[in-house]
């Protein structure tokens, strides 16, 4: 697997399981504009994990739905932070929502001044809706930046932020967060790799297609 | 088809008569799948189209990535050129060829007839965080101009909620990208 796919890959996994993982609140969210929010959100990530999928399926000669749901969970290369099940856990999504959405800004900057053209443009057209998850998320962590139960959850899950982005782009992101006034650094990042809780989300992720006969249409 | 020389005649003549003002005119009748009194046309997704010895090639761009309208768009797109009587053939982009200022002057307008906010134009410099949160979004019901963002998303990835403190509407804005 090239450098190129790699990378197209960790990024859509973290895109699709993140988008997972925030449509949990469709439905239960604290209230209904967050409802729509979170749905809308998700809605988003899972449409640049299929952008990325096609791009990464060209590549390897396979399809964007073969890369999201036919690879066995250990070959799934997202960050730990976007695997947590947080439902419930209101301030832990926020911490979540709030420190994934500040790294992906960083790493969609870099992509965008990347040499390949392809993935440069790519991320271009995502970051016009990523705006938009920057700005709800740093709403929300203004509106509870004075709550402990938010202070922990960021700082539990900062090592795991800083396994979102490649070792290069990290001082940048504890750069980030100071300038919207959290000081947060001086963790061990947590690398990607495959956690305890990915196994069952995986299994509902890829429950309906595994259960279909062969050659099935949608 | 092998040897059916009046068929394949008759085939040519037909396709001959398609061209790329036809096409896009018939393009021009689809409606947007979500916000019917828009075409995707009016919309600005249809990036080119090119006709070839019967086969019609279009370049089209999403709008937003997640959308669900995007397959019936295409599917709709391949009906009309079918139609025509040539073959279609849908390019999807995936580069940033597309945002909301490639909607039309005319779609705007529908998009306010129809009761959503347009999108503003792009700033030329500097993010368009302080547009979407600015108040004087003309409210599409009565054009005051004292209308609020309510939420950032709405019931469709394009749409945001303002609220107008005039005449005390909730209403749909499509978001600036």
């Amino acid at each position: 697997m090239s450098d190129r796919t790699d990378l197209l890959l960790a990024v859509a996994d973290d895109e699709l399981i993140l988008g997972w993982r925030n449509s949990e609140w469709t439905g239960i969210a604290p209230f209904l504009e967050e409802d729509v929010a979170f749905s809308s959100i998700a809605q988003n990530e899972i449409g640049h994990a299929r952008a990325l999928y096609e791009l990464a399926a060209t590549e390897l000669d396979t399809t964007a739905d073969a890369l999201a749901f036919d690879r066995s969970p250990s070959e799934y290369r997202c960050a730990p932070l976007v695997q947590a099940r947080l439902i419930h856990d209101w301030a832990g999504t926020i911490a979540r929502h709030f420190l994934y959405e500040t790294a992906d800004a960083i790493r969609l900057d870099a992509l965008k001044s990347s040499d390949d053209a392809e993935l440069a443009g790519l991320a271009a057209k995502m970051d016009r809706e990523e705006v938009y998850h920057r700005m709800h998320a740093e709403m929300w962590a203004e509106r509870l930046r004075d709550e402990d139960r938010f202070r922990d959850a960021l700082e539990a899950q900062w090592p795991s932020a800083l396994g979102v982005l490649d070792g290069d782009l990290r001082p940048r992101l504890v750069e980030r967060v100071r300038d919207l006034g959290f000081e947060l650094n001086g963790a061990d990042p947590i690398e990607r790799e495959v956690s305890d809780e990915f196994e069952p989300l995986w299994e509902e992720m890829t429950s309906v297609r595994r259960s279909a006969p062969a050659g099935a249409q949608w | 088809m092998g040897g059916d020389d009046l068929g394949s005649a008759l085939g040519a003549g037909r396709r001959a008569m398609v061209t790329a003002e036809k096409v896009w005119d018939a393009l021009a009748e689809i409606p947007d799948p979500e916000i019917p009194v828009i075409s995707l046309v009016e919309l600005g997704v249809v990036k080119g189209v090119e006709v070839e010895n019967g086969t019609v090639r279009v370049d089209f761009t999403p709008t937003f990535m997640g959308c669900p309208a995007l397959e019936v768009m295409q599917r709709a797109m391949e009906a009309k050129i079918s139609d025509l009587g040539a073959s279609p053939e849908i390019t999807v982009r995936l580069d940033d060829s597309w945002s909301t200022d490639d909607i039309t002057s005319e779609g705007r307008e529908k998009l306010r007839a129809a009761g959503f906010a347009p999108p503003t134009p792009r700033p030329a410099a500097g993010g368009i965080e302080l547009v979407q949160l600015q108040r004087g979004f003309r409210c599409p019901y009565c054009g005051s101009t004292e209308t609020r963002l309510e939420n950032l998303f709405g019931p469709t990835p394009c749409r945001s909620i303002r609220y107008c403190d005039d005449c005390r509407q909730p209403f749909e804005q499509f978001k600036t990208i």
